[in-house]
């Protein structure tokens, strides 16, 4: 089970204030298919912008990553340096 | 040289400089460097006004003047549909970017660009601007970041709505985004807690400040076929950007880099290239474009300013329990001010249970703002380890020590969501109350002060190729400009792979026909990133000379092993041959196979973010308000270093320029919204007299998803030099400065008033 981790303003907009979502799945594309499933338009959120840490560890083009099975995903603004 | 203390022959030591002898010498060829036979020059003109509509443009008089080739305004660009702005793959707003070059309805800022002219001569092109016709409109103007968000501000987008809010407003603001970070309740934190302090803090808008201003070579052939020569901080985005703003086919256009004199951020955009290419197109002729200083200050993006309230609250033993920021910071004259990052990054260095960070995205009639060293999280610091500082006072706690009791680790949650995983803040703390420093008695009116800092660092796409010539040296080719030395840390890494002498090892940067795409230069991020593209493809390549040996032995591979720069028999059972060096198998390349190269790509991810600490130390002059500093000292995980003497590099030079943004540097804006001191007389950055030799340290806590360890190193420095210097001053005077610079007038004026 995969611990999903978003934002405030994201929960707010999309889950009803919950931030934690458990999914189940290996590759974060599915992730991002089974919240949009149970949360629709989220997918369009997620994808634009975001980059995730996967138990801490910043990807930001993450959409190929496998997500081990007790895995914290956490979906943050992407970054930029200067 | 044969190793060192850990463990490497070559990570860790201090190579010369690849760059060095030409950069000391002046054989150097950066942006403005560059010439072709039958060139023109390229000028731009600028607006006076901070906001003003464009009624007319009439460049019939300047396309009359003999020499005059090509003009151009925002009508020769394609215009970008909103529905377009951000097409492709990691797009920048192309519409905005689209409008920033070139002013279309409106001018939003003194020195927003609105024509261009291409003559066979610098004064020709001048005497052509002159006679440029611009009718305008004045409006009202708005250069303050509160003022912007007021109600009654004039408003420079009117198709501009807050983002991030619910449901969407029915009016145009220039509050372009509002984000929020957080975890926890704070109100029942600050409810927990027994001693609370909040303030407003406020920074001026300021320059990254590079030497060199920036400049283009291009031209543009009657197929479209384009080639550029410029400076940046990436080549593929140059190209990237052209191609998006001018309609063109990537392909179509190769970008050279010339050498860079400074980035730190501001040269991760475009200014004059596709306004040089289409000059170019417009005359047939090749264009070259230099920016004076002053148009530099005008017309390049400096880093946002702001107007923060930070809160913290603890208990008395000094356990935070809350941390509220809400960061107002202004984007200038289009969206995209990294507030975002400034909320994410600045309670990170503190294991805090309730935190909350917001922000707000603010448009006002200055000069696009663009990335600068960590973009965000020095402004955020600012503001945070200032308050941090204050509640230890307030507690009776050490600075020091309320920092290591609140220390974020590995596992602490942050703000922004993710936990973090090996890091070494608590190490930088432990390293600065070792230091001398902290020990050194002070005088009247000198002070101490301590801020921390953190930046996450970023990966990204980078492509290398490794190729052994046929004498055995060895080429190295990137796509990343070298802004802090990645050449020397790609040689030290491809020689530690190799096992060879760093002397047999040359990096060069390669244009955009000789690698596959490479994000830009920043973030911190070449090193590690390209870096471990560099090791994979050494790696390769040594596995193709186990195999040549293997062949000339007519032995399996797995029977041969390569160390210190040679192919050996794997043990007695492989046979008994005399080893082949890497000289020796790159000389019967064409018996075993051909050539050994190597290319590889990867979007390399797992950057190890980093902490820093810093102590400083001011003595605070009561007659004329003037601070000096006194003795620096710059403590950062580096991960691993790979060149320590650019490490120390990175380190002074962002302590350096957060020094001039404590003490001096800052955008002078007149009521009439325009820039009063466009230029390095007024625009006072530190100079060598103002700065003591500034000590540094490495800690070196090895990220686990870089084969040597390594995490960026260019941003941390500049994070908390401007409240180490403010915490400094409290602890020299007593009085708690919140608003940069901190200038001699600011601060004889808080002395005098005893605030």
């Amino acid at each position: 089970m995969t611990d999903v981790v978003l934002s405030r303003e994201i929960a707010r907009k999309f889950t009803g204030g919950e931030t934690r979502i458990v999914v189940e799945a290996g590759t974060m594309r599915a992730i991002v298919r089974q919240l949009d499933e149970k949360f629709p338009g989220l997918k369009s959120i997620l994808g634009e912008g975001m980059a995730v840490a996967i138990d801490g560890t910043i990807f930001q083009d993450f959409f190929l990553e496998e997500v081990g099975p007790d895995a914290e995903v956490c979906f943050l603004p992407a970054i930029e340096g200067g | 040289m044969d190793g060192n203390a850990n463990g490497y022959r070559w990570i860790g030591t201090r190579t010369i400089r690849p760059d060095g002898v030409d950069k000391v010498t002046g054989r150097a060829a950066f942006g403005a460097d560059f010439s072709l036979p039958g060139m023109l020059v390229g000028k731009i003109l600028r607006s006076p006004h901070a906001h003003a509509r464009i009624l007319r443009i009439n460049t019939d008089k300047a396309e009359t003047v003999p020499g005059v080739k090509a003009v151009v305004t925002s009508a020769d660009f394609p215009e970008i549909p909103p529905a377009e702005a951000t097409k492709g793959s990691s797009p920048p707003n192309y519409r905005h970017l689209s409008q920033n070059l070139m002013a279309r309805e409106k001018v939003l800022y003194d020195g927003h660009a609105v024509a261009a002219v291409a003559a066979t001569s610098a004064a020709i092109a001048t005497e052509a601007l002159a006679l440029i016709e611009v009718d305008y409109e004045i409006l009202p103007h708005v250069t303050g970041v509160l003022e912007a968000m007021a109600d009654e501000a004039p408003v420079l987008h009117e198709d501009l709505f807050t983002g991030g809010v619910d449901p969407k407003p029915e009016k145009s603001s220039n509050i372009a985004k509002r984000v929020e970070f957080a975890i926890g309740d704070t109100d029942a934190g600050f409810d927990a807690a027994d001693v609370i302090v909040e303030r407003d803090y406020d920074t001026e808008g300021i320059h990254q400040g590079y030497i060199e201003p920036h400049a283009v070579v291009a031209s543009m052939g009657a197929d479209r076929q384009a080639n550029i020569w410029c400076s940046s901080q990436g080549h593929f985005m140059v190209r990237q950007y052209c191609a998006g703003l001018l309609n063109m086919s990537i392909g179509d256009i190769k970008v050279t880099p010339a050498e860079i004199g400074g980035g730190f951020g501001g040269k991760t955009t475009v200014y004059l290239e596709p306004v040089a290419l289409l000059l170019s197109k417009k005359s047939g002729l090749p264009i070259k474009m230099v920016m004076t200083r002053e148009e530099v200050f005008r017309g390049t993006g400096p880093t946002s300013g702001s107007y923060m309230t930070i809160k913290v609250g603890a208990k008395r033993d000094g356990t935070i329990t809350a941390a509220e920021a809400d960061l107002r910071f202004f984007a200038g004259a289009f969206p995209g001010a990294p507030v975002h990052l400034g909320c994410m990054c600045g309670f990170t260095p503190y294991d805090i249970e309730n935190v909350k960070a917001i922000g707000y995205d603010v448009v006002t009639n200055r000069p696009k703002a663009i990335s600068y060293r960590a973009p965000g999280a020095p402004i955020a610091a600012f503001g945070i380890e200032s308050a941090i500082d204050e509640l230890a006072k307030k507690l009776g706690i050490e600075p020091l020590a309320l920092r290591e009791m609140n220390a974020a680790k590995e596992g602490t949650r942050t703000a922004y969501g993710p936990t973090l995983g090996v890091v070494g803040f608590e190490e930088t703390l432990e390293a600065a109350k070792m230091h001398p420093q902290m020990s050194e008695p002070l005088g009247p009116n000198q002070g101490r002060g301590i801020a921390s800092g953190y930046w996450f660092n970023v990966g990204g796409e980078s492509s290398a190729s490794v190729s052994i010539n046929e004498d055995g040296t060895i080429t190295v080719t990137s796509g990343a400009p070298d802004i802090g030395g990645s050449r020397a840390s790609l040689c030290i890494m491809a020689a530690e792979i190799f096992g060879v002498d760093i002397d047999q090892v040359r990096a060069v940067i390669g244009d955009t026909t000789a690698t596959a795409f490479n994000r830009h230069t920043g973030g911190s991020r070449v090193t590690f990133a390209l870096g471990a593209v560099v090791i994979e493809a050494a790696e390769d390549c040594v596995r193709q000379l186990r195999e040549r040996a293997a062949k000339t032995w007519d032995i399996d591979i797995d029977a041969v092993e390569w160390e210190n720069g040679e192919a050996r028999p794997a043990g007695e059972n492989a046979g008994k041959f005399e080893p082949l060096t890497l000289m020796d198998i790159a000389e019967k390349t064409p018996m075993t196979g051909g050539p050994i190269g190597v290319k590889k790509s990867s979007n390399v991810q797992g950057p190890g973010p980093a902490f820093g600490t810093h102590i400083c130390d001011v003595e605070v002059d009561r007659e004329t308000g003037h601070v000096k500093i006194l003795r620096y000292t710059a403590i950062q995980d580096a991960g691993r270093a790979i060149h320590p003497g650019y490490v120390e590099g990175q380190m002074q030079g962002g302590v350096a320029q957060g020094i001039g943004w404590a003490l001096n540097e800052e955008y002078i804006y007149g009521e009439d919204g325009r820039l009063q001191n466009p230029g390095f007389l007024d625009y006072r950055i530190p100079v060598a007299s103002d700065l003591p030799m500034i000590d540094t340290v490495i800690v070196e806590i090895p990220n686990p998803t870089h084969p040597f360890g390594v995490r960026g190193v260019g941003e941390i420095p500049i994070i908390p030099p401007m409240a180490a210097v403010a915490n400094a001053i409290e602890d020299a005077v007593g009085l708690r400065l919140t608003s940069l610079p901190m200038s001699p007038p600011k601060v004889l004026s808080a002395l005098d008033d005893g605030h």
